[in-house]
């Protein structure tokens, strides 16, 4: 695999653009809550797919977007991407032969850390209003995506030949 | 490249983020980033817009005829209201700004008013801001007010090439010097984080702020314009043993409603170094500080 020629960078670059379309697309009050961290879902199956392409500086310049695009410190998000693509990148092989349910709870714990990292910062700054047990919420929805992502993600892949 | 380890790559990741960080919250110097990256976020935000703009354009193509009527009816009331109101403030603003002259000091009154489009909401719950769809190119500046139909709802906060950030009055992190309109009470006006709340800091338990005050600007902090409505008291808590009464207003703009708003010039157009108040009762904390 690692032979081919690398290919598709396009189409890695569209998707993470739709993903963060979707992060600022307007929810009702209570439905934000709930809003999966598409970004770095997306940002995370390209690691398990490519892992000798996407890495972590992807992360980092795919959360410097993040942080751009909804206001935050910069640095904040670029710092919470990098190491969830550091995390896929460790974990990538053992990802990649777990079943369905046990890949949810990893993904989980990968954006649960990251995000937490990014909450720390948010708070260190001092613009974090609600307590930290508000970003399970969004954790758990983006968790419960992963499956349904890694689907649409992976015919993206074949449709388009990404390598 | 692909030899080199992740680890390393981390570290370099981890201490460039931490240096950004540090830059931004410190210094300017961070600003050209936001503002190239701005290129890209811009696209996202007028696409996620797209839907209401669509709903919103179908809606006028489908309206009839006596709606149309209907509403250039109103529009006509409102214009002769409007229109007489504003034959008693021309003659008011001429004897302000001869009183004004009379105290050797400079109004400052007109500036040059820009309209925008509220095109995003921050989607993060523990910020309360929105996106506007006018930047840099349009000669939106930081830290310009900006207003609502019914009043001030907050500041530019950061400035991209196509679209622009808004600090609305509500975030926690917002706080900005305010007076009663009614005898000229002086406070500080801070956000709590909630979308419809505000809170009057360090008023003391014996000044009189009644339920039911308008809030207007002072333009102390040199960030918002004078003289503007931001809020409406809606409490007022004298607790015996606190040193400040507890009172809590609501933001006059409607924000969540609105889907315009007026980028008004901030700063005075000159200072004005003999512009004494004649109310003493300034709160004793009364520093005005404004902005983030």
């Amino acid at each position: 695999m690692s032979k081919e020629k690398p290919a598709g960078t396009g189409v890695i670059l569209v998707t993470l653009f739709l993903a963060g379309l979707l992060e600022v697309v307007p929810l009702p009050e209570d439905l934000n809550w709930l809003r999966p961290d598409w970004l770095l879902l997306v940002l995370m199956y390209w690691v398990l797919a490519l892992p000798h392409r996407v890495g972590v500086l992807w992360g980092f310049v795919v959360g410097l977007y993040h942080d751009v695009l909804v206001g935050t410190t910069l640095g904040q998000w670029a710092l919470a991407y990098s190491l969830g693509a550091y995390f896929m990148l460790a974990a990538y092989k053992r990802m990649r032969v777990f079943p369905a349910l046990q890949q949810t709870a990893v993904v989980f714990l990968l954006v649960g850390s990251s995000n937490l990292l990014a909450y720390l910062v948010q708070e260190s700054v001092g613009r974090a209003y609600y307590p930290p047990y508000t970003i399970l919420y969004s954790t758990l929805a983006s968790a419960v995506l992963w499956r349904p992502i890694v689907a649409a993600l992976r015919w993206v892949q074949l449709r388009f030949l990404v390598r | 490249m692909s030899s080199s380890n992740p680890t390393y790559r981390l570290l370099i990741a981890l201490v460039l983020a931490v240096v950004l960080m540090v830059l931004d919250q410190r210094t300017p110097w961070a600003q050209p980033i936001r503002y190239v990256f701005g290129y890209l976020t811009a696209p996202a935000q007028y696409l996620a817009h797209l839907p209401v703009d669509t709903a919103r354009f179908v809606s006028r193509q489908t309206q009839s005829r006596a709606e149309l009527l209907e509403d250039q009816e109103r529009l006509n009331r409102q214009v002769l209201i409007l229109e007489q109101r504003v034959q008693k403030l021309a003659v008011l603003e001429a004897e302000n700004t001869r009183l004004r002259e009379l105290l050797n000091s400079s109004a400052s009154l007109e500036g040059s008013v820009l309209v925008a489009e509220i095109i995003g909401l921050d989607p993060d719950p523990n910020r309360q801001e929105i996106v506007i769809n006018k930047g840099a190119r349009e000669g939106v500046r930081r830290g310009q007010g900006v207003l609502e139909a019914q009043g001030l709802i907050g500041q530019v906060v950061e400035v991209g090439p196509l679209a622009s950030r808004v600090l609305l009055i509500t975030d926690a992190s917002h706080a900005m010097s305010v007076q009663v309109n009614r005898n000229g009470v002086r406070a500080i006006l801070a956000g709590t984080g909630q979308g419809n709340t505000l809170r009057l800091l360090y008023v003391p338990d014996t000044a009189d702020v009644q339920q039911g005050d308008l809030l207007v600007s002072t333009g102390l902090g040199q960030l918002y314009p004078r003289g503007y409505p931001v809020a409406e008291v809606v409490s007022v808590d004298h607790r015996s043993g606190a040193a400040f009464a507890d009172i809590l207003a609501r933001p006059k703009a409607q924000i969540d409603r609105a889907s315009h708003v007026l980028l008004v010039e901030s700063k005075p157009v000159e200072p004005a170094p003999a512009d004494q108040d004649e109310q003493g009762d300034a709160p004793p904390d009364g520093a005005e500080e404004e902005g983030q």
